[in-house]
């Protein structure tokens, strides 16, 4: 595909928000982000996903003018992100991973403050506005850095969103947010994304992954994958089968677990609860083991988790 | 797009007033330390300055004179660098701090000397800095005594006995009580000012990237001169603060004169101010976290205090000392404050001192924008 113009008024291609080709990030010899292509639509939760120290961070801290990639190009909105960062700012949401408002001013004062740098007017009535939107109305006046984890995020999630940005960029902005929390967050994008506005989103978790209408997946600054849930579950090749005692032995499906790790054609091998999540490439090995093992198991076939796909995608690159 | 955008600016700025008024250790101490400061250093730290320069205004032009400024010039007290032709070139050297001493010899000077008349011989010295003074001014007398000596012989062999040949008359000016708290306080406030402007203004940055912070700032629509004008203001105000405490403390604890226009000293010192802050900014925007900023404040504040004059007079410090006190703005801010201060100088004087700072502070400003990351590499 050849690279998209970037028209600098931002006008055209209004269709491909985040629009990124050869991205590449060195720190000293080490390169972090290797040669990223990437697409992502309007209005579209595009997933990124990947190991610790795969580059998210710095993938995104790139495209939001945080830092210069040494070489390959990208547009943001239509905009350069090398020579524009100034005018991509006020349209973009930014949530850094590692909380990064004020730990000394309070929910308002954060908000108040957010607000004003982005030009708002009506500074009290957003601040309101925002603290209804977030449930923070106990904790208006507490100083951020007293607020636990989960609320800290859901502050954070409020102040980058505050200014109707037109592209969202957050940096595992569930981490450490209890399930209703992360629910209602999701929903909160689901509802912005319908209005038009595009995110994009890392994170470690599959739930989360399996809400997003697209995903990519890194690792060592590469990208592995793309696409939905299902193009990656069927690109991957692997075909799943659950497996579960017929006696309720847990003892037996633990012993069976350690013999089906070390035969061939056995990718991965997961217990969950009292079944054994069994994948692998070639469907026939699969059931040729279903077969010398059907006396004391239940063999039957399942879909394969985004999980198995991700790990054996980090696993094939660890090889290479 | 605007480049400056008031709203934002006054965002910073109100920003970075709430979060002083949170950290109200550090404020204590912006306010505690000139008053520990002014009463610690209440007391002076003794010296004996070599080759002060003296200019000569001499009216006679027989051996007699020329062996008085000869001795005094092989003394090592003194270096006489000035033959004067008038009072008001004098006075000028004076005030300006061109020179420490004024030697004014009288018309008729050798033939009064010979027919023993003890003639006047006028010693003024800048005395805004007595330690500097004290010593060349104890030794004068012997000084010239042995310098006439060898001119003494023969059938005026009387004249070596009896009184001194020669009759001193000094004129301590500026200070004349010759009092060291008046030279020592304000010299502390120039102090005062460099130390905690610099070192807080050099943690403004750091802290927000070490805390984090800088991350969440960079990707907003502000701009860095609003960042670092925003984050000066409020510690302009301090400065500012810092330094009714030290007048209001040196005038009432130790009675310092103040001779001159205390809003003139005010109006001047935005410059000394603006220096020392830009010196922070420069600091900050290089340093990786906390602790390097403040070791490098040190780095910056230490040869201040050493060397601008405040702790040793400035003319008793080696050429090479002498050279490196030039460039730092609180040499001259020590010269402009005490001129305005213990002289009564006006604003030509002062500008005279002001313009080294001024310049000081545009070289740091060009190195600070120069180096101020707008990334996070
Ligand atoms: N400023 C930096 N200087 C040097 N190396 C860096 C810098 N920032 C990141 N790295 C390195 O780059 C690699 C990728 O880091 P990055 O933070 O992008 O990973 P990540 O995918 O976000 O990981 P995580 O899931 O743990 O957040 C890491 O190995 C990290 O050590
Ligand atoms: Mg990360």
């Amino acid at each position: 595909m050849p690279p998209a113009d970037t028209t600098p008024s931002g006008l055209e291609n209004n269709d491909i928000v985040i629009d990124v080709h050869g991205l590449t990030k060195r720190f000293g010899s080490r390169t972090v982000v290797n040669g990223l292509d990437m697409q992502v639509k309007r209005g579209e939760i595009f997933g990124f996903l990947g190991p610790n120290g795969s580059g998210k961070t710095t993938f995104i801290r790139m495209l939001c003018g945080l830092l210069l990639p040494d070489s390959g190009q990208g547009s943001c909105l239509g905009l350069d992100i090398r020579t524009q960062a100034a005018a991509i700012k006020p349209q973009v949401g930014y949530m850094a991973q590692r909380f990064s408002l004020y730990e000394d001013l309070t929910v308002r004062e954060n908000l108040s403050f957010m607000a004003r740098v982005y030009g708002l007017r009506q500074v009290r009535a957003t601040v309101d506005a925002t603290i209804e939107r977030m449930g923070l109305q106990r904790y208006t006046n507490h100083l951020a850095g007293s607020l636990s984890g989960g609320w800290k995020q859901r502050l954070a999630l409020g102040a980058c969103t505050q200014h109707h940005p037109r592209l969202l960029l957050l940096d595992e902005p569930t981490a450490g947010v209890d399930p209703g929390a992360r629910r209602d967050f999701w929903d909160e994008v689901h509802k912005l994304a319908g209005q038009g506005l595009t995110a994009l989103i890392s994170t470690h978790y599959m739930d989360e992954a399996e809400r997003c209408h697209r995903l990519a997946y890194i690792a060592y600054g590469k990208l592995l994958a793309q696409g939905t849930t299902d193009q990656l579950v069927r690109n991957s090749g692997l075909s799943t089968w659950a497996v579960r005692s017929l006696h309720g032995d847990s003892e037996a499906v633990f012993r069976l677990s350690r013999e089906l790790d070390s035969r061939p054609g056995v990718e991965q091998v997961v217990p969950v609860g009292v079944t054994l999540n069994v994948c692998g490439r070639d469907p026939d090995l699969l059931s040729a083991l279903a077969v010398e093992h059907n006396q004391d198991f239940q063999w039957s076939r399942t879909e394969t988790s985004l999980e198995m796909v991700f790990i054996d995608l980090m696993r094939n690159a660890e090889v290479n | 797009m605007k480049s400056f955008s008031w709203a934002r600016f006054k965002a910073v700025v109100h920003k970075e007033f709430v979060q002083m008024r949170r950290d109200r250790l550090t404020f204590a101490m912006l306010i505690g330390i000139p008053l520990v400061q002014l009463v610690l250093f209440g007391y002076a730290i003794n010296a004996d300055p070599r080759h002060l320069p003296t200019a000569v205004l001499s009216a006679d032009n027989s051996p007699y004179s020329r062996a008085v400024v000869a001795a005094m010039q092989n003394s090592d007290y003194f270096k006489v660098c000035e033959h004067a032709s008038s009072r008001e070139q004098v006075r000028e050297m004076l005030l300006r701090g061109d020179v420490q001493f004024v030697i004014t010899i009288p018309e008729q000077f050798g033939r009064d000397v010979v027919r023993g008349r003890r003639p006047v011989l006028l010693v003024e010295a800048d005395a805004t800095d007595p330690v500097a003074t004290g010593g060349a001014l104890k030794n004068l007398p012997q000084i010239i005594e042995r310098g006439l000596e060898p001119l003494l012989q023969g059938p005026l062999e009387h004249l070596r006995r009896g009184p001194a040949p020669v009759t001193l008359r000094a004129h301590a000016e500026f200070n004349p009580e010759a009092e060291t708290q008046y030279n020592i306080v304000p010299g502390l406030m120039g102090t005062i000012l460099t130390l905690t402007l610099t070192m807080i203004t050099s943690l403004a940055m750091t802290r927000e990237r070490e805390r984090g912070t800088m991350e969440n700032l960079l990707t907003t629509p502000v701009r860095p001169l609003e960042v670092t004008t925003g984050k000066i203001l409020p510690f302009v105000m301090v400065g500012y603060l810092q330094m009714f405490l030290i007048l209001a403390a040196s005038y009432l604890l130790f009675g310092v004169p103040m001779h001159g226009s205390v809003i003139l000293l005010l109006a001047l010192t935005v410059i000394f101010i603006g220096a020392n802050l830009s010196v922070g900014v420069t600091i900050s925007t290089m340093a990786r976290n906390q602790l390097q900023a403040v070791q490098m404040s040190i780095f910056f504040f230490l040869p201040s205090l050493l060397l601008s004059g405040f702790m040793f007079p400035f003319r008793g410090m080696p050429q090479w000392a002498q050279y490196i006190g030039s460039i730092l703005p609180l040499t001259h801010y020590l010269r402009l404050i005490r001129g305005i201060l213990l002289k009564g100088n006006g604003l030509t004087e002062s500008l005279y001192h002001a313009w080294p700072i001024l310049l000081f502070w545009v070289l740091v400003v060009l190195l600070g924008l120069k180096s101020f990351r707008q990334t996070l590499d």
